[in-house]
């Protein structure tokens, strides 16, 4: 053994440091601790602002969507025109077009004229009217239909105004985009602000945009979310109903049954890959077997139900197999002990100390399956419908929209209105998730049990 | 019958079953269920099982081979003189079921007796007219020999469907008998319910197998019908996108292929970094506090869907990007760019990117944190110099499993990226993927013979090998690290 001082360099003359005072070298560790600090902030900081402009870009420019202007008339029903030959059959009255309602809104629009003394110069009562939707005499049609007993009376309506019009107290329409706008021109808008005066043209809440169906190209101020929450409701009764029950079966075999054979294992590594397979495959599926081969429905909720079943599944398996696992095995021990066979075991004391844990991933599942938009797209649910579907189980037959292809179907139209109506079911898609989130940790925080 | 009341009635006659042989097994057992080797009410559930399992069994293998032999027998009846030019037997056959539902119709609502229809001749009688009356639209006019297989048509239909009526309701029956026959105290028949229970329990966790073939055999079925029309070598090796209606299209797969690693690397450049650092930042130095809020923040990123990214790229990140950068920059004029789609789909991916890391570090033994403290390490030092690395399997696994996500993503692209086929390396200019793509060839009236749209099966399918490739190979990369540890 050899002194290591006597074979190495001679240690030579040491800087006098002191401990208090930090040399360069430590000094630039310390920073770069410091900047590495920062680079974490700053990454944090990234995420959480995306999040919040993200969600702020929706709000601010959702909201407005659940306001809508509306133009509140008194029509005199007139019997000259809408029961010419006065029976008051109904058969009568129906024969009367849409159109033929349009010259009751004109003379409306003359009385409050006279009676408000406003008016633009060069507006004709026929010029005023199109300040209303081409909604307003489908919708007096419809009234009068359901009540012929009030024609020659005058009924109060609130009438949806047009898109430009409602675009113009939401500041997307301007005096001077109306001069170049073969919808809407500058005089409209002056109308528009003295009937705001006159206290007939109000914003308020719109209910119709949950309630209505889609509306057509040139009336986006109609068009609302009712065909769409329909639709994407029956889809996910269609995922809760298949779903759940075989998901927590395969995933009862799998945890509690299965033996550890090759079987077992392609089953496993199937799971694990279809969580990961993009969801517009799972579109061509559809397409592929529901549709070509089965023969089922376009369009259908339905097919949707089943797509989004298939894609749900492995989220349910792997929450419900995480869930039975965390059952301790004293529990299955004490019953196997007392004589119960293997499947008393599970279904009399294992299953109901995971439900809890299930419907928690069923519901995250189910969210997930709301919020899927891309295999909607192939399988038929971008069609535009006006029709409400039936009720289940025939409805789920019929044609219908969901919640985020209405959002992707509103953003491919002209109209810029429709973008607001977009964000505006976005805000409507994001409550729901809330919603089933907000429940799911619920459940967990209620009854998830540590053991 | 309709198939559903068919299966409400085996259903009942399963329920009566159970009621049925639960009281049988006390009757043999004299009252006393001691004496019975099962509880009385696996008694009853073997009866509703025998009466159910079968009848149903056979009641699906029916629907679905019933619709081939009807075919097969009908589509006979046609003279091949009466498919038109252009058409095929498959698309008359298509009209002949139309007519068949439409006949249905004018039975039930038109006014027509089942007499009427019989001797019906569609040489005398414009069917297509009488048709259209119920609201049945077809497109051509009714020949002969099409308007005969549609009566024979509906006839086999009918006939058949009263068979398999008939014999589910049989089955049902005979089952029910047989199992409460069996019935005697000896009878183990907990054991024979709980094996019909397993067998059902296997052939849930099978449907994910059977989801995988039907994902694999349609894309590959469909794939083969559009290599039959279009060279493969033209698919795979072509520089232009081009398809047209009429035909004659360019259908190369590279401009898309392009397009989408552009946007996928782009997002990955975003969400890498601010990822790891985030979930090195929350694993290592955030207080519990900290951790508490920014954690759940993050992952709330995962559970928004991507139709909200899609329009927040199309209404608030576009446009900003190209009046910020793009137009001073000369880059462009367009606000769907490569660009847009790639920094939201970034923005999407942090919470994978994170929570993924995140559990890796936190795998690293605190031995190694501890050992590297103990030299005098700095914190940011032991990070970068010891964790790291130890974690970096993990890491790259979640990096793959991210860009695998990123190459799948749809909606994103669909409505921030743009729809022009090209390849450029300018990261402002709208450029397509394979998933735009696919949507645009498939979505609307499609017709199924044509290799504009049969395209987006062999798109689905690279699509599919390419994803599934990434993720065998980072789960292979995350298990074996994660063995490393344990």
């Amino acid at each position: 053994m050899t002194d290591l001082n006597t074979t190495g360099a001679a240690p030579g003359p040491r800087k006098k440091t002191s401990l208090m005072v930090q040399d360069a070298r430590t000094k630039k560790r310390n920073a770069a601790e410091k900047r590495f600090r920062l680079y974490g902030v700053l990454a944090i900081g990234i995420a959480v602002l995306a999040l919040v402009t993200l969600l702020a870009s929706v709000l601010i420019n959702g909201s407005s969507a659940f306001r809508q202007t509306f133009i509140t008339m008194d029509i005199y029903l007139d019997p000259a025109k809408l029961d010419k030959k006065g029976t008051g059959a109904i058969e009568d009255i129906a024969k009367v077009s849409t159109f033929g309602y349009a010259p009751l809104i004109q003379q409306a629009f003359e009385t409050v004229f006279e009676k408000d003394n406003i008016g633009v110069e060069g507006m004709t009562p026929k010029t005023a009217a199109e300040l209303i939707s081409p909604e307003g005499s489908a919708q007096l049609r419809r009234y009068v239909l359901a009540n012929p007993e009030e024609i020659g009376d005058t009924v109060s309506f609130d009438f949806l105004a047009g898109g430009r019009i409602d675009g113009y107290f939401k500041g997307r329409v301007t005096m001077a985009s109306a001069e170049l706008d073969s919808n809407v021109t500058p005089e409209q808008l002056q109308l528009a602000d003295q009937l705001k005066d006159a206290g007939v043209l109000r914003t308020k809440f719109n209910w119709d945009f949950l309630t209505n169906a889609d509306a057509s190209e040139n009336r986006p101020e109609a068009a609302g979310l009712g065909v769409a929450i329909i639709g994407s409701l029956y889809m996910m009764m269609v995922v809760l109903v298949l779903a759940l029950p075989i998901g927590v079966a395969a995933s009862i075999y799998l945890e509690e049954f299965a033996p550890k054979n090759r079987w077992t294992d392609i089953i496993e590594v199937n799971i694990a890959n279809l969580a990961a397979v993009p969801s517009i495959v799972f579109g061509i599926l559809g397409l592929a077997i529901f549709i070509n081969f089965a023969g089922l429905p376009k369009s259908a909720p339905i097919v949707g139900g089943l797509v989004l079943t298939l894609m749900t599944l492995p989220t349910i398996i792997i929450a419900t197999r995480a869930s039975l696992k965390s059952v301790p095995p004293s529990i299955r021990s004490a019953a196997l002990g007392i004589g119960a066979s293997k499947m008393q075991t599970v279904f009399h004391h294992v299953l109901p100390l995971a439900l809890p844990g299930i419907l928690t991933g069923t519901i995250l599942g189910l969210a997930q399956a709301l919020g899927e938009t891309a295999p909607l797209l192939l399988i038929g649910m971008v069609a535009f419908v006006r029709d409400f579907p039936g009720a289940p189980p025939e409805g789920l037959f019929d044609p219908a929209a969901a919640l985020p292809v209405q959002v992707y179907n509103w953003t491919q139209r002209a109209d810029p209105a429709f973008v607001e109506r977009a964000q505006g079911a976005i805000i409507t898609l994001l409550v729901f998730l809330l919603i089933m989130n907000t429940v799911a940790i619920i459940l967990r925080r209620r009854f998830e049990r540590r053991w | 019958m309709s198939a559903g009341l068919v299966f409400l009635i085996v259903v009942l006659i399963a329920f009566a079953g159970f009621v049925v042989g639960r009281r049988r097994a006390l009757a043999t057992a004299g009252g006393d269920p001691r004496k019975l080797h099962s509880l009385p009410g696996y008694y009853g559930q073997t009866v509703f099982i025998f009466a159910a399992a079968p009848a149903l069994l056979l009641l699906v293998v029916w629907m679905l081979a019933q619709p081939f032999y009807v075919e097969n027998r009908t589509s006979g009846l046609i003279d091949t003189a009466d498919i038109a030019a252009g058409s095929s037997r498959d698309l008359v056959m298509a009209d002949v079921r139309r007519i068949s539902g439409g006949i249905d119709t004018l039975v039930a609502i038109g006014g027509q007796s089942e007499a009427d229809i019989a001797t019906m001749d569609a040489q005398e009688v414009d069917v297509r007219k009488l048709l259209a009356g119920v609201g049945v639209a077809l497109g051509s006019d009714v020949n002969r020999s099409v308007f005969e297989a549609a009566k024979s048509y509906r006839g086999t239909t009918d006939t058949m469907n009263l068979i398999r009526t008939v014999l589910v309701i049989i089955a049902s029956l005979a089952g029910a008998a047989y199992a409460y026959t069996r019935i005697n105290p000896e009878y183990r028949a907990r054991n024979v319910s709980e094996y019909a229970i397993k067998l059902l329990l296997i052939a849930c966790s099978s449907i994910a197998i059977l989801t995988t073939v039907g994902i694999v055999l349609s894309l590959v079925f469909e794939t083969y019908h559009f290599f039959q029309l279009y060279p493969a070598k033209d698919f795979f090796f072509s520089m232009t996108w081009n398809p047209q209606f009429r035909g004659g299209s360019d259908l190369g797969i590279l401009p898309l292929l392009w397009g989408t690693l552009y946007v996928s690397f782009i997002a990955l450049l975003f969400a890498v970094p601010i990822g790891l650092m985030a979930a090195i930042y929350t694993a290592e130095y955030a207080s519990p506090l900290v951790r508490s809020f920014v954690k759940p923040a993050i992952e709330v990123l995962a559970g928004i869907p991507t139709i909200v990214y899609g329009l927040f790229a199309l209404v608030t990140v576009g446009p900003l990007l190209r009046d910020y950068f793009a137009q001073p920059l000369g880059l462009g004029n367009s606000s769907s760019s490569v660009m847009t789609a790639g920094v939201v789909m970034g923005i999407m991916l942090i919470p994978f990117v994170s929570s993924l890391s995140d559990d890796v570090i936190n795998a690293v033994p605190q031995a190694m944190r501890d050992g590297s403290s103990g030299l005098g390490a700095t914190h940011s030092e032991t990070v970068r110099k010891v964790i790291l690395p130890a974690a970096l399997p993990g890491i790259v696994g979640a990096i793959l499993l991210a860009a695998s996500r990123a190459i799948g993503e749809t909606m994103i692209v669909v409505l921030g990226a743009g729809a022009a086929a090209k390849i450029s390396a300018n990261p402002f200019e709208a450029m397509t993927t394979i998933t735009v793509k696919i949507v645009s060839q498939l979505t609307g009236d499609t017709e199924f013979a044509s290799p504009e749209t049969l395209v987006a099966f062999a798109l689905g399918l690279s699509l599919f090998v390419v994803t599934l490739g990434l993720n065998i190979i980072a789960l292979v990369i995350v298990r074996k690290y994660r063995e490393q540890y344990e």
